[in-house]
């Protein structure tokens, strides 16, 4: 990797003063993906800014909500007792995360920041219509998405919290890149009070997205039937030596059913 | 004494200094004031190079030289040399062109390397590196051996018309087109053998060492055969003599084969050590790894089966494009010659054989011998063609294999390719395999996961591999370069412990273990008061290293000569010390006694009387107790058995789970029955790897997709069922312990045993051949295009 700065403020305000003065400043957070690309030099910050230290961390169950602290890993997430009993299909989704030491280390802050095209959380967000929370607003989080690694956050925004209503039920079902273990498609369904929300990952090129047939469908007939004839247009699909539109287009309809099927 | 000698499983040695991250690597090793080289690598497949400027790289920061291919041309450094020389059907040699440390004229694929920067940090060479500036011209490339071979095609070498290297055959063509001709029944199997990238889980490292005073160099590198590099590299590309280059491979992490050849990075940081008279260290980073080891397979074949109308198999005719990559690796031209075709007879008694093979030259890493080199594309093509035979003709599997194996009464076998067959019972690993699988109860199993919404195959194959590589005299007239015998020396110290000089290397396979286990076997010494010495110039007589499972059946045969004049020379000086004639004594379980007599001395008392000569009989005898032996095998050895996968297939999305596993191999004896249990499961995990996960892909302009760990599959353990291994003994006929070698049996095996299965899983589906990777996507297309339908031409 290049050369940095690096700092460890103790505060938030402290931390977005540093990232807001230089446009090529940059947060760290599990250090999952940001470290591997700057070892591929894929990326020269002058400076990084650790969130370790500013107390982010944290997950707390109120009435039918439950929040995330920003720098939360994934592991806690999978972990988290309270977090299990609200919205179980969501702990189940952070242990589907790469492997033991990501888990370990990446955080829901630094994956949502991210916004990977084949990421898990992304999904999550959408389907449970998640509240991002950053040192200035919240977002929506239909609003938060645009576009493969890109999102509403402006330079030195942080992300200090994910707020999840918890769902009637809900299930992801994601079907790996044998490679890499992230999703090739990943579908996260949700039953909430305001309908059935389908969202998914891995497949689009523009990232994560809703997949709006099959919530009309889901929404009247919560059943893997439903959506059984509902076909995925192949436009807008990733291709790559793993799986094609096509292939990717089948299996979203596979994984929601599958989901459909196993929520709970 | 507990049981520690042939037969026992005891734990290995190695071991604990592994798991305690106590392991002693290349990268582990800095010496003083040593320097850090980085290699500017091509990101180009095939260009031109123009101009390289280095001024500014030169300039930077803690930068203290910048070298290029020039530079080491003026100094008269010799190319990378090729092992092994194959000769086309003409007779004329093979075409070799010049394999420069650092390219010169044109770069051939991308990771060639082309500059070198060496600095006071790693960092500081890398920041450099990215300062040079190089004027390519790009030039069309090829990357599959169809485009190379096509008219036209860009050339990779002006030298080697239509990137042909050699075309090669072997065979009686004319009996073989003679009994096609009368065959009544032809089984024609188009396929390819897939890439794959080694990934050992040590990434390669070199430490080029250089000593002003006395002009010594020493190489650490991360090989399995330092010998080899110090023969290769010090007598063609740096012209150093044995005396003055020391080769070191300290503990090395896995090599699967990429780490038998001479690399260009060993060469760059010895020569610039010298240049720049400091020590110099280079550690490639995993993506360089994908770019730079060795690739392996890589084959597009035609094979055709002749039988009669009984299913005797009557003749084979094969045709082979086998890759090389952009330059001749060290062992490369072997591999698809005499590592594979001299295969093709299997376990079976066909008559009469020919193939054919054109090595060709692509923009792509060069490609070599991994894990069972050659050996598993043949056994790929055999048992896929003998299952489309059984398909084709509506015989059994299991019938038709029993019906054309070599019987166990007919050994000494030869093939119609060459090779001639000490010893093995086919029918015996078959029988075993198949009630350890429980072969009877699979349609039950296979009605269970229909009931499930799966497809479940089961896939059988029986497999024979020829290593214990090899007699010189035979390697040398098929055109190696180098002879095939192991070396060992072996010291009895005064106390009676014992070390172990082998020229074989370790590097996973636990040679410390069972190697000790040999002494303790022939020599009556406690295990752990022998150590297994491997891995330096420096302190072992010589040695060819480790590849080809060559460690045991050669390496140990030359142990247990060196033990046989450690016995002989023990009994005379025992005759001398109970005043007894050297015929009267006997050795066994580390006594020497006098026939007949309660008289006896232990190895200690001998050893001691050999290093204290008070009483000794000098006048005849030199004092020491301390032999060497070199042994170089009569025949190669010859490891087969029977591999039975099953596996079960998700209708919706593809993908196949290997459910079941059982090997059931004739490694001759056994040494230590756990390592081979942990060597056979090994190689199983990278068969299985390779059937379902592992593919190295180029597109077309040579560009390479699979370049790291997100897109490479390599197995998980959760990719992976439990792997069942058995043994079914016959010994070697040729060497004194009997035995035949482990080391790549289950890769060799066990990748048909799975694409069977999964063709078997997809019988309704009118599907005759998958290649592999049978990946989900593959799995797929074939599920959604065939409607289920009763399997008919
Ligand atoms: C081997 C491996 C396998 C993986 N598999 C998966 C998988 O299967 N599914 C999956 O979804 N992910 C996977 N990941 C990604 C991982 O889960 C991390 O979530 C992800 O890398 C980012 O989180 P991080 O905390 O490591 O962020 P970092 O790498 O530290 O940062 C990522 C980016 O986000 C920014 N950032 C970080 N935190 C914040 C914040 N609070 N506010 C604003 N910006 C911020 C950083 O500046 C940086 O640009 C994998 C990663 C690895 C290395």
């Amino acid at each position: 990797m290049y050369d940095f700065a690096y700092q460890k403020p103790s505060s938030l305000a402290d931390a977005v003063k540093a990232l807001s003065a230089d446009p090529d400043a940059k947060a760290l957070a599990g250090g999952m993906t940001l470290i591997p690309v700057l070892k591929q030099r894929l990326n020269k910050p002058s400076l990084l800014v650790d969130l370790a230290k500013l107390g982010l961390v944290g997950i707390t169950v109120s009435g039918n909500t439950v929040t995330i602290a920003g720098m939360t890993t994934h592991g806690a997430v999978a972990a988290d007792a309270g977090l299990k009993s609200k919205i179980p299909s969501l702990s189940e989704m952070a242990s589907f995360i790469g492997d033991e030491a990501v888990r370990h280390r990446g955080t829901i802050g630094g994956s949502l920041a991210n916004n990977d095209p084949a990421a898990d959380y992304p999904a999550a967000v959408l389907a449970l219509d998640a509240t991002i929370k950053t040192d200035r607003r919240s977002i929506k989080g239909d609003d938060f998405f645009q576009g493969m690694f890109t999102t509403t956050l402006e330079q030195g925004e942080l992300i200090t919290a994910v707020e999840f209503p918890a769902p009637e039920k809900g299930a992801y079902e994601k079907f790996r890149n044998p490679a890499s273990r992230y999703a090739i498609v990943g579908v996260y369904v949700a039953k909430t009070a305001g309908g059935v929300r389908v969202a998914v990952t891995g497949a689009g090129q523009g990232g994560v997205f809703r997949h709006t047939a099959m919530e009309q469908a889901l929404s009247a007939n919560f059943s893997p039937d439903a959506i059984a004839n509902i076909t995925t247009p192949v436009d807008g699909l990733n291709s790559d030596i793993h799986a094609s539109a096509e292939y990717r287009a089948h299996l979203v309809g596979v994984m929601a059913k599958r989901a459909v099927a196993r929520a709970y | 004494m507990p049981f520690e000698g042939i037969g026992a499983a005891v734990r290995r040695k190695e071991d604990a200094r592994f798991l305690s991250g106590r392991g002693n690597y290349t990268d582990d090793i800095n010496r003083p004031g040593q320097l850090h080289a980085f290699v500017r690598r091509s990101d180009r497949p095939h260009a031109r190079i123009g101009r390289i400027d280095t001024e500014q790289a030169a300039k930077a920061p803690g930068v203290v030289a910048v070298f290029t291919g020039a530079d080491m041309a003026a100094d008269n450094v010799g190319g990378l040399p090729c092992g092994w020389q194959i000769h086309n059907k003409d007779g004329s040699p093979m075409k070799e062109p010049p394999h420069p440390v650092i390219a010169v004229d044109k770069v051939r694929h991308v990771g060639d390397p082309v500059a070198v920067v060496v600095a006071e940090t790693k960092q500081a060479a890398k920041d450099a590196a990215e300062l040079i500036e190089i004027d390519y011209q790009e030039l069309p490339a090829v990357a599959s051996v169809r485009d190379a071979i096509a008219p036209g095609a860009s050339l990779v070498h002006d030298d080697a018309p239509g990137n042909i290297c050699y075309d090669w055959h072997i065979g009686d063509k004319a009996l073989v087109d003679a009994a096609f001709a009368k065959a009544a029944k032809v089984v024609k199997l188009e396929l390819t053998n897939n890439r794959l990238i080694p990934n050992a889980m040590e990434p390669r490292a070199a430490v080029g060492d250089f000593d002003p005073h006395g002009g010594d160099f020493t190489l650490y590198t991360t090989s399995q055969n330092p010998h080899v590099i110090r023969l290769l590299m010090g007598a063609f590309v740096l012209h150093i003599p044995e005396n003055k280059l020391r080769v070191v491979a300290p503990d090395v992490g896995g090599g699967f084969g990429s780490k038998i050849y001479h690399y260009a990075e060993e060469a760059i940081v010895t020569w610039a050590a010298g240049k720049v008279r400091r020590p110099v260290k280079w550690t490639a980073e995993r993506n360089e790894s994908f770019m730079s080891d060795a690739h392996g397979r890589d084959h597009d074949t035609m094979a055709e089966m002749a039988l009669d109308a009984d299913g005797n198999f009557l003749a084979l005719r094969v045709s082979t494009l086998a890759n090389m990559g952009g330059y001749l690796s060290t062992f490369a031209p072997c591999i698809p010659t005499y590592l594979y075709a001299t295969l093709l007879a299997g376990v079976y008694k066909t008559p009469v054989i020919y193939c054919e093979v054109k090595a060709v030259f692509t923009n792509t890493v060069p490609v070599d011998a991994y894990r069972g080199a050659g050996r598993p594309e043949a056994t790929f093509l055999l048992e896929r063609l003998v299952d489309a035979c059984a398909r084709d003709t509506g015989m059994d599997r299991v019938a038709i294999r029993r019906k054309n194996f070599i019987p166990a009464d007919a050994f000494p076998y030869q093939t119609p390719v060459a090779l001639q067959y000490d010893s093995g019972d086919y029918q015996a690993t078959l029988d075993a395999c198949l009630k350890a699988a429980d072969y009877a109860g699979f349609e039950a199993r296979r009605a269970a996961a229909a009931a499930k919404g799966k497809l479940r195959g089961i896939g059988i194959s029986t497999y024979l591999e020829a290593c214990g590589i090899a007699p010189s005299a035979v390697v040398g007239s098929l055109g190696a370069r180098a002879g095939l015998y192991e070396v060992a020396n072996i010291k009895v110290h005064p106390t009676g412990s014992v070390s172990v000089y082998t020229g074989t290397h370790s590097h996973g396979q636990g040679h410390e273990t069972t190697l000790a286990q040999l002494v303790t076997d022939q020599l009556g010494v406690p295990f752990d008061q022998v150590e297994v010495v491997h891995g330096d110039t420096g302190k072992i007589p010589f040695g060819m290293g480790t590849y080809g499972s060559r460690s045991l059946a050669v390496g140990g045969t030359a142990m247990v000569k060196a033990m046989d004049k450690i016995i002989a020379k023990g009994k005379k000086i025992a005759a001398h010390l109970m005043e007894a004639s050297v015929e009267d004594i006997e050795f066994k379980d580390g006594q020497f006694s006098v026939a007949g007599t309660d008289k006896s001395k232990t190895l200690t008392d001998i050893s001691l009387a050999a290093y204290v000569p008070h009483n000794y009989p000098i006048e005849e005898l030199e004092p020491g107790l301390d032999e060497t032996a070199f042994y170089d095998p009569k025949n190669f050895t010859f490891p087969g058995g029977c591999h039975v996968a099953e596996v079960e297939i998700d209708k919706d999305t593809g993908v196949a789970e290997v459910v079941n596993f059982v090997a059931v191999d004739d490694v001759g004896r056994v040494i230590n029955p756990m390592i081979v249990e942990g060597q056979v499961q090994g190689g199983v995990a990278q068969g299985i790897g390779q059937a379902l996960l592992e593919n190295a892909v180029y597109d077309e302009g040579g560009q390479l997709l699979s370049g790291s760990f997100m897109d490479y599959s390599m197995p998980r353990a959760n990719d992976l069922p439990m792997i069942k291994v058995g043994t079914e003994t016959t010994l070697c006929t040729h060497n004194p312990l009997g035995v035949k070698g482990c080391g790549e049996v289950g890769a060799i095996g066990s990748p048909p045993a799975v694409i069977n299965a999964v063709i078997d899983a997809l019988k309704d589906y009118g599907v005759r051949h998958i290649d592999m990777p049978a990946s989900p996507q593959k799995l797929w297309s074939i599920i959604r295009s065939g409607t289920p339908r009763m399997a008919a031409e």
